[in-house]
This record gives C-alpha cells, sequence and structure tokens, in this order.
C-alpha cells in the first residue's frame, strides 16, 4: 500500500540521517541525540515488518535504557570536540573505502540474482505474528536456552561494569595518581571486609 | 512493499556504522557507531523472518538486543575506568598491545 | 668338540683377554700381570688352533671345509650373511702362525715393555689386535671379513701411536690409518661387485657361483679383483701404498715385530690366497699382482741398502718379502706362498726382537750408524739376529732358503715373461742377503761403540729421554716410552721367544723341502682343490737347481756384505760419495713420500682451507644460514609491522577481511 510506502521512505530517510549524524557530528552528546532519532526510526521501521514485540523492546530498551546510559556517561566524561577536519592516514582515507566496499557487496547480494531464495513479497503471516504473546511463547519453549544464556550474560555484564569501574586502591595509597595528574580522591578507610583488589 | 527494500538500508547502515567505527577517534562514539552496526544487523534479522514467516529472525534480533546491551555497559564501564585514571580518551592512545 | 667349536674358542681366547686386562677384574693388575694375562689368552687361543687342526685333519680330504654360523646379520631378499667362521686348511694354517708367533711375542712384550706407564693399555691393545687378526682370518664370508680387515686396521692405529704423546707416533698412525682406508674401500667395493653379481657374499657360494657367471677375464670380475687387490696392497704395503709401514716402527719393537712383520701385513697376501678361484678366472689381475709384488720387492730392497734406521731396514726387508709372498700367491704358487709367509714370520719376528734388544742396550737409539761391536756384550743377541739374518738372507738350507726360492722356482716354471720377475725376484734376494748382512755387521762386528763397552762393563747405557727421530727431549710419563730398557741378555721372557723363534729360523724349511717332504702343500691342498694350475708345479729337479741358484746369491751377497763392512770398512762411504745423487735417491725411499705429498696431501689440504674460508665460512655461514635466519628476520620484523597496538588498525583489517569474504560468496554463487 502506498501508506507503507510512505511510511518506509519517511522513517527509512530518518534512519540514515541519524547515522550519518552519528557518524559526522563532532560532538559526542550530538552524536548520542543522532542515535536516538535512529533508534526510533528503526522502531517504526519494525512496526512495518510487523515485529511488533521488538520495535516496542526497541523503544524501551535501546532508545530508553542504553541511550540514557550513553548520556550519562557523555556528561560524566565530558567528550570535548573532536577537530573539524579529520586528519589524514591509512586508516582514515581506507576505512571509509572498506565500509563502502561492505555496504555495495551486500546491495549486490541483496538485489542481484545472488540471493535467488529472496522471495521479495513476504510470506503470508498470521495476525498475531511477531505479538508479545507469541515472542513470549517462543522464547519459554523453543528458544529456552538462549533466553537463559542471555539473561546469564546480562549478569556477568552487570558484575563486570561494576568491577571495571571500581576505584583503584592501589594507586591513591602509592600517589600515582597524583604524578599521573589525577584529582586526588576522597580517602576511603579501608572496610573490614575483604575487597577485591584488581591490579591496574 | 518489497522486503529487498529493507535490506538495502540495513546494507547501507551497517557500512556507515563500519566507517563510523574506523574513522572516529572518541571511544564513545566508536561504541555509538558499533551500535548502528548491531542494529543495522537487527533490520535485516526481522526483515528475513517477516519474509519466511518464521518468528525465529525475531528473537534472534530480540537477543542481539540483550548482547548489545551487555557490550556497551562493558564498553562504557571501560571508559569510565580510563577518565578514572586520567588517560586521555582517544583510542589511538591506547596501544600497549603494540608488538 | 667339533673343528669349529674350536674355532670359536680361537676368538674367544684373545677377546676375553682384551676385555679382561681392559677391565682390570684380577684386582688392580699391578707388575706384569697384564702381560702375563694377554700371553695365556694367546697361548689358548694356539691351543685351540692346534684342537681345530686335529679336528680337521680327521675329516675326510673332500670335507675339510667345516662351515659354522653364530648368528644371521642379515636375510634379506637374496642377500644372507651370517656371523660364521670357516675353518679350513688355509683358515687353520694361519690361526696357528698367527697365535703361535704371537704368543712368543706377548712373552717377550712382558719384559720388553716393562716400566712403561701405558703397560696395561699395551697388552689390552695386543690382545684385540690379535683377535681381529684371528676373525679375519677365519670369517667365512667378506662381511665377517671386512669386519675383520677393519678392526686390525684400527688395531695398527691404536698401537703405532701407543706413545701418543709423540707427535711423530700419532703422525704416523694417522697415515697408516689413511692408506688402511684405502685398502678398505678397495675391498668393500670389490664386494658389492662380488655380491651384485653372483648373489652372494659368503665364499663358498661366492666361488661357486663365480664359474658359472664369470666368463675368463671378464671385466667386472678383473675390476672386483683389482679392487682387492687395492685392500690387499694396502694392508700389505706394497707399492704404491707402501709408505706408511716405515713410519709405522714409530710403534713400540714388540709392536712392529706381531703388526707389521709377522701378521698383519700379511692378511693381504692370505686375502689374495683366499679368494684364489676369482683370481684364476681373471688372470689379467693375477698379473698386476705379479707384476706389483716384483716391483714393491726390488724397490724395497734397494732402500733397504741404504737406509741407517735399524728398524726402518727391517721393515723396508719386510715390504720386500711380502712382495715375495704376493708375488707367490698371484703366480698360483700358494702353497710356496704360504710357506714363505710362515717361515717370513719366525724369521722377521725374531729380527725385530734382536732389534728390540739391540736398541734398549743402546738406551733408545736406533741408528745403525751409532752402532757397532755388541758381539761381545750380547751373545744371545747377536746369535739369534744372526739366526733371522741367515734365514732372511735365504741362506741355504735355513727356512727362507726352502720358501724363499720355491717361489722363485715356480715363478720360472711358469715361463712367458715370468721369468723377468724371477729374475727381478734373484736380484731382489741378492740385495736381501746384502742388506740382511749389512745390519748383522754393522751392528755386532768393529770395534765396540761406547754403549757396548758399557754393557760389557755390566750396566745399560743411558740417554737423556728423546725422540729417536727428531731428538726432541721427552719425559717419562704415560705416553712417552719409559725410561728403562730391556735386553735379552737380562730378561728371560725375552729370551725364552728368541729363542724358539730362532730354532723355527733356521730348521722350520725341513717341512718342504722339494722332493723330501712337502707337509704343506700336502696341508694345504684340500683348500687349493680347485685350483687350474695345479699340475704346473715344477718339477723336483728344476726346483733344486732353482734352489742352488738361489743359494748361490744369498752366499755371495753375504760375501759382499762381508767384505763391505768387515774386511775393508769405508768402501761405502766412498761409495756413497761417488753417488750422490744415487744414495740420495735410495735414502728418501725413491721420494714417493714427497711425490703424494705433492700429488694427494697438497691439494687436499688446499682445497679444505678453500672449502673452510670460503664455502663454509662465506657461503653456507653467511648466505645460506644468514639467508635463512635473514629471510625469517624480516619476515617477522613485517609481521610485528602489523602489530601496532592500535584499535583501529585492527578494526580496518577486521574489515577487510569481511570484505573479501562476501566478496569470495558472491564471486562463488555467481
Amino acid at each position: 500500500m502506498w501508506f507503507e510506502q510512505v511510511l518506509f521512505f519517511l522513517a527509512g530517510a530518518g534512519a540514515l540521517a541519524g547515522a550519518l549524524g552519528v557518524v559526522v557530528v563532532r560532538n559526542p552528546f550530538y552524536s548520542v541525540l543522532a542515535l536516538v532519532v535512529h533508534l526510533l526510526a528503526l522502531a517504526v521501521l519494525f512496526l512495518l515488518l510487523h515485529a511488533e514485540f521488538i520495535a516496542a523492546a526497541q523503544v524501551v530498551v535501546y532508545a530508553g535504557a542504553v541511550m540514557v546510559l550513553y548520556i550519562f556517561v557523555v556528561a560524566y566524561i565530558g567528550g570535548a570536540d573532536e577537530p573539524l577536519r579529520p586528519e589524514g592516514g591509512v586508516i582514515n582515507s581506507f576505512g571509509p573505502l572498506f565500509a563502502a566496499a561492505i555496504g555495495v557487496e551486500l546491495c549486490v547480494a541483496f538485489i542481484a540474482s545472488g540471493l535467488e531464495a529472496l522471495d521479495t513479497r513476504g510470506a503470508d503471516v498470521g495476525a498475531g505474528f511477531g505479538s508479545p504473546a507469541e515472542i513470549g511463547r517462543l522464547l519459554l519453549t523453543r528458544f529456552l536456552v538462549p533466553f537463559e544464556a542471555a539473561s546469564y550474560l546480562l549478569l556477568v555484564a552487570a558484575v563486570g561494569a561494576v568491577v571495571l569501574a571500581r576505584r583503584r586502591r592501589g594507586l591513591e595509597d602509592i600517589g600515582a595518581l597524583e604524578e599521573v595528574g589525577a584529582p586526588p580522591d576522597r580517602k576511603e578507610p579501608p572496610s573490614a571486609e575483604t575487597t577485591l583488589e584488581v591490579r591496574v | 512493499m518489497d522486503i529487498t527494500w529493507f535490506l538495502v538500508l540495513s546494507a547501507f547502515l551497517f557500512a556507515i556504522g563500519a566507517a563510523g567505527v574506523l574513522t572516529r577517534r572518541n571511544p564513545l562514539v566508536v561504541l555509538l557507531c558499533l551500535e548502528l552496526m548491531l542494529n543495522a544487523g537487527n533490520l535485516a534479522l526481522v526483515a528475513f523472518s517477516r519474509m519466511h514467516g518464521g518468528q525465529a529472525g525475531q528473537v534472534f534480533a530480540l537477543i542481539v538486543m540483550v548482547i548489545a546491551a551487555c557490550e556497551v555497559v562493558i564498553g562504557l564501564g571501560i571508559i569510565v575506568a580510563m577518565y578514572r585514571n586520567r588517560l586521555p580518551i582517544d583510542i589511538d592512545e591506547m596501544s600497549e598491545l603494540r608488538g | 668338540m667339533s673343528g669349529t667349536s674350536y674355532g670359536w674358542l680361537v676368538l674367544a681366547f684373545p677377546l676375553v683377554g682384551t676385555l679382561a686386562i681392559a677391565f682390570g677384574w684380577l684386582g688392580g693388575l699391578r707388575g706384569r700381570t697384564a702381560g702375563w694375562i694377554a700371553s695365556g689368552a694367546i697361548f689358548g687361543a694356539f691351543l685351540s688352533a692346534i684342537g681345530a687342526l686335529i679336528q680337521l685333519q680327521d675329516q675326510p680330504e673332500e670335507s675339510r671345509s667345516l662351515v659354522d654360523s653364530a648368528w644371521t646379520y642379515v636375510a634379506t631378499g637374496d642377500v644372507k650373511v651370517d656371523l660364521a667362521i670357516l675353518v679350513d686348511p688355509l683358515s687353520v694354517f694361519m690361526c696357528l702362525v698367527v697365535s703361535g708367533v704371537s704368543f712368543l711375542i706377548h712373552v717377550y712384550s712382558v719384559a720388553y715393555m716393562g716400566g712403561d706407564r701405558g703397560y696395561t693399555r699395551f697388552f689390552a691393545y695386543l690382545n684385540f689386535f690379535v683377535f681381529s687378526m684371528l676373525l679375519l682370518v677365519l670369517a667365512s664370508n667378506f662381511v665377517l671379513l671386512i669386519v675383520g680387515w677393519a678392526f686390525v686396521g684400527a688395531a695398527s692405529y691404536l698401537l703405532i701411536s701407543f706413545w701418543y704423546r709423540r707427535e711423530t707416533a700419532t703422525r704416523a698412525g694417522i697415515k697408516a690409518f689413511v692408506i688402511n682406508v684405502i685398502g678398505d674401500v678397495g675391498l668393500v667395493v670389490a664386494a658389492f661387485l662380488l655380491l651384485d653379481q653372483t648373489g652372494a657374499l659368503d665364499y663358498a657360494g661366492v666361488f661357486a657361483q663365480a664359474d658359472h657367471v664369470f666368463g675368463h677375464n671378464d671385466g667386472t670380475l678383473v675390476a672386483a679383483c683389482l679392487l682387492i687387490l687395492v685392500g690387499a696392497f694396502a694392508k700389505s704395503a706394497q707399492l704404491p701404498l707402501h709408505t706408511w709401514l716405515p713410519d709405522a716402527m714409530e710403534g713400540p719393537t714388540p709392536v712392529s715385530a706381531l703388526i707389521h712383520a709377522a701378521t698383519m701385513v700379511t692378511a693381504g697376501v692370505y686375502l689374495i690366497a683366499r679368494t684364489h678361484p676369482l683370481f684364476e678366472l681373471a688372470p689379467a689381475a693375477a698379473d698386476v699382482g705379479a707384476i706389483i709384488g716384483t716391483a714393491t720387492l726390488v724397490f724395497a730392497a734397494t732402500v733397504a741398502v741404504a737406509v741407517t734406521d735399524l728398524k726402518r731396514t727391517i721393515a723396508y726387508s719386510t715390504i720386500s718379502q711380502i712382495g715375495y709372498m704376493v708375488l707367490g700367491v698371484s703366480v698360483f704358487a700358494y702353497g710356496a706362498g704360504m710357506f714363505h709367509l710362515m717361515t717370513h714370520a719366525f724369521f722377521k719376528a725374531l729380527l725385530f726382537m734382536g732389534a728390540g734388544s739391540v736398541i734398549s742396550a743402546m738406551g733408545g737409539i736406533q741408528d745403525m750408524d751409532r752402532m757397532g761391536g755388541f758381539r761381545k756384550a750380547m751373545p744371545f743377541t747377536f746369535a739369534a739376529f744372526t739366526a733371522g739374518a741367515l734365514a732372511l738372507a735365504a741362506f741355504p738350507f735355513t727356512s727362507g732358503f726352502f720358501s724363499k726360492d720355491e717361489i722363485l722356482a715356480f715363478t720360472l716354471e711358469r715361463g712367458g715373461w715370468y721369468v723377468v720377475l724371477a729374475i727381478a725376484g734373484y736380484a731382489g734376494a741378492a740385495l736381501t742377503a746384502f742388506y740382511a748382512f749389512r745390519m748383522v755387521f754393522r751392528v755386532f762386528y768393529g770395534n765396540p761403540v761406547e754403549e757396548a763397552r758399557e754393557l760389557e762393563q755390566g750396566h745399560i747405557a743411558h740417554h737423556p729421554p728423546s725422540n729417536p727421530a727428531t731428538g726432541e727431549p721427552e719425559d717419562t710419563d704415560v705416553g712417552f716410552p719409559a725410561e728403562e730398557h730391556h735386553i735379552a741378555e737380562r730378561e728371560w721372557p725375552m729370551r725364552a721367544a728368541m729363542g724358539p723363534l730362532a730354532v723355527l729360523a733356521l730348521l722350520a724349511g725341513v717341512v718342504q723341502v722339494p722332493g723330501v717332504s712337502d707337509v704343506i702343500e700336502k696341508f694345504l691342498e684340500p683348500t687349493f682343490a680347485d685350483s687350474h694350475f695345479h699340475d704346473t708345479a715344477p718339477s723336483d729337479s728344476s726346483e733344486w737347481v732353482g734352489l742352488l741358484l738361489g743359494g748361490l746369491i744369498s752366499v755371495a751377497g753375504i760375501a759382499a756384505a762381508y767384505h763391505a763392512y768387515v774386511r775393508r770398512r769405508g768402501i761405502t762411504l766412498q761409495l756413497r760419495d761417488r753417488f750422490p745423487r744415487v744414495h740420495a735417491f735410495l735414502v728418501n725411499k725413491w721420494y714417493f713420500d714427497e711425490l703424494f705429498e705433492a700429488l694427494f696431501v697438497r691439494p687436499v689440504a688446499t682445497a679444505g682451507g678453500f672449502g673452510r674460508a670460503v664455502i663454509e665460512t662465506r657461503f653456507v655461514q653467511g648466505f645460506i644460514v644468514g639467508g635463512a635466519t635473514g629471510v625469517v628476520r624480516v619476515g617477522s620484523s613485517l609481521a610485528r609491522a602489523v602489530q601496532t597496538g592500535y584499535l583501529r588498525a585492527y578494526a580496518l583489517l577486521l574489515l577487510l577481511g569481511v570484505a573479501l569474504l562476501i566478496l569470495y560468496f558472491l564471486l562463488a554463487s555467481s
């Protein structure tokens, strides 16, 4: 339907614009915002593809939680603007080239008769296709193991993040942080229980 | 609606994300571009799922989102650690693995 | 016990002797114990050889060839090689001669080597040598023969450089070994050729096949026989591979007596006799042997006339006498050749023993120019030495007389151009008689020198220890000769050894008097029964003519020596001054050493230096090794350049790889 096509082009344009914004914009804060736009456009595209639950998850989890996390970190770190003109060098000149090559190759693969298994119209799908009920049923029956593994992965990631971002005790004691130029953190008294000593 | 359009779009997004990973020096932005690539992959997955009528693609995309979240968490943790240790926030400076 | 069991015993005794002495089982081996153990071992071998002899003679004549195999070395395809010994008349004959003479020399050495710091080592080596020689003689196939051959060469090397701190001795040992190796190569290649053509390596197999496989003077057979001759000449010091034997006199005198007179150097003669069926099928090779034997005989005799070192004179005499033996077996006079081998063992060992006694009396000096007039001071040595010299000169009715002249009679009988060889042989006999008594008269006649006078007073002369060849001083610690000197008059073991040899040298001829007795000939007949030249033996009367001729020549030679050295002393010095160039030519051994030095040693040394400087240093080290390491180093530095540490560079490579992969799949599916 023409409605779908218009929506597709609008959402596609928004996704592309957001993507370009992430790559091109100098200030990292604005990059994050561009990515948010991109994610929302992508959610629309998911809706067009009858993936309601995925679209909702995209908005809530991705654009909601993950981007907020990004914004927190940007605020904490205070990203400085990168120089306007990218400096030369092999990577800076060849990088986009190879990326473009990949893009072209993939297009060729999709559009040309390389992938003959493609049925471009899309299969007939029932009413509940992509609904939370369906996804949930699949997650708890057929894809139970990936589901559980993913939750385990989340746990590991959470613990890892806490460990990575801890204050390093040893460096303050020997004054190395001051040598490097870090502002002296307020000294925490060594706690009674054993703490996780991670040597830098 | 031709599913091929979605796939072409995902290819472009992937290429843009790859170019960004290679070009930018701020690790935060590199991570953002990484997100772009992952989302492009998600788009392709969902498109294929629509094409074949199976929902495995959507579940796959969901798991990819979980992975992306984990990776972001760790990546940001590393960046915070870098900031805490007063190292410059520039991935070109992190070259101690040179041989 | 069967004949072959005795054969194994013959081998076992010296081997056990060596091991026992080497490990010094009997609590420390003080004093002369090692010597008596060694002598006892050889005496056991001698008795076992006699046992084998008796067992062999019990067999009927046709089956006097006993082979016994201990185990099989190789049994692949058509090749079967056993550790097997052959007990037949020829090998028993050699065993008796080798073990008998070795025993006497061992007894002699018990006294002679006393006081030497390497006494025990000496007897271990000596027993090892006898074991190797007996192994060589008892082998029943070419492989075991070559094993024994190599062992004997090794033993010779060990014993020549016995006084290993003397540089002249070690150099002589190396020279002997290198020339022996040339012979070894010849022998091994010959064995291979025979294996290739006949498919067998044991004597019985090869000789049986040879008749069928080879025609008369077949090319391959002649080549194989010539190679066998190369081996024989290297071991027996014939032209041109003779240069090592005079230098081998650096070893102790008993070593010279045993190895370089009586036993090892006769291995070549034994080899030719053993492979006689092949030589009879290829007379061309036999003729080569005869010619070289004669040439050597004449050459060595001429040099012996001029050389002044006592031991070297006897060494050249050995070379000459072995030339006679080689001539004998090459004209297919096997009985005569082996008979001469036996008598030569007796009188040559005797001569060396006597020389050892004289050199001891001289306090270590070997130069005949400084000797004289020992007749009164050393009567026993004089008598023994003269007995040996008489036999060497083939004085009528001594053992040498019958053996040497029988060879020459055979040669004459062959007729044709062999007559030339016989005439040369008689000329050599004249020279032999002359130089034999030259030694006797110079050492024992004339005015007594200082050392002789000291000995008459009752004590042996003493000089500061030094190298007899170069004169440089030495000490008497291990590796150099002892300070003690032993002479026969004072040591009973030396007399006990020299006495029987003197008797044998004079009287052993009775076993093979033409027309009267032919013990040796009859004994060896079963081995040589397949010879085609059986009936070409000269008649008794022509033999007696030859003997008469030889006797006259011998007496004439002795008379000439008497005239030159006793009646008119100094005439030889005048001759030397009249013909300085001839004398120099003879004294420098016909310049063979210089010739080989220029032809072989110098080019090889230059090539070696070139190899080291250019090929090894520049090419191998620099180019190949350096190149290989350089390539690796460059490659690894290139690989290292990839590890920049930049995350973006790694990502770039990753993406590049992905792009290439997708490209590949795209292309593959189209």
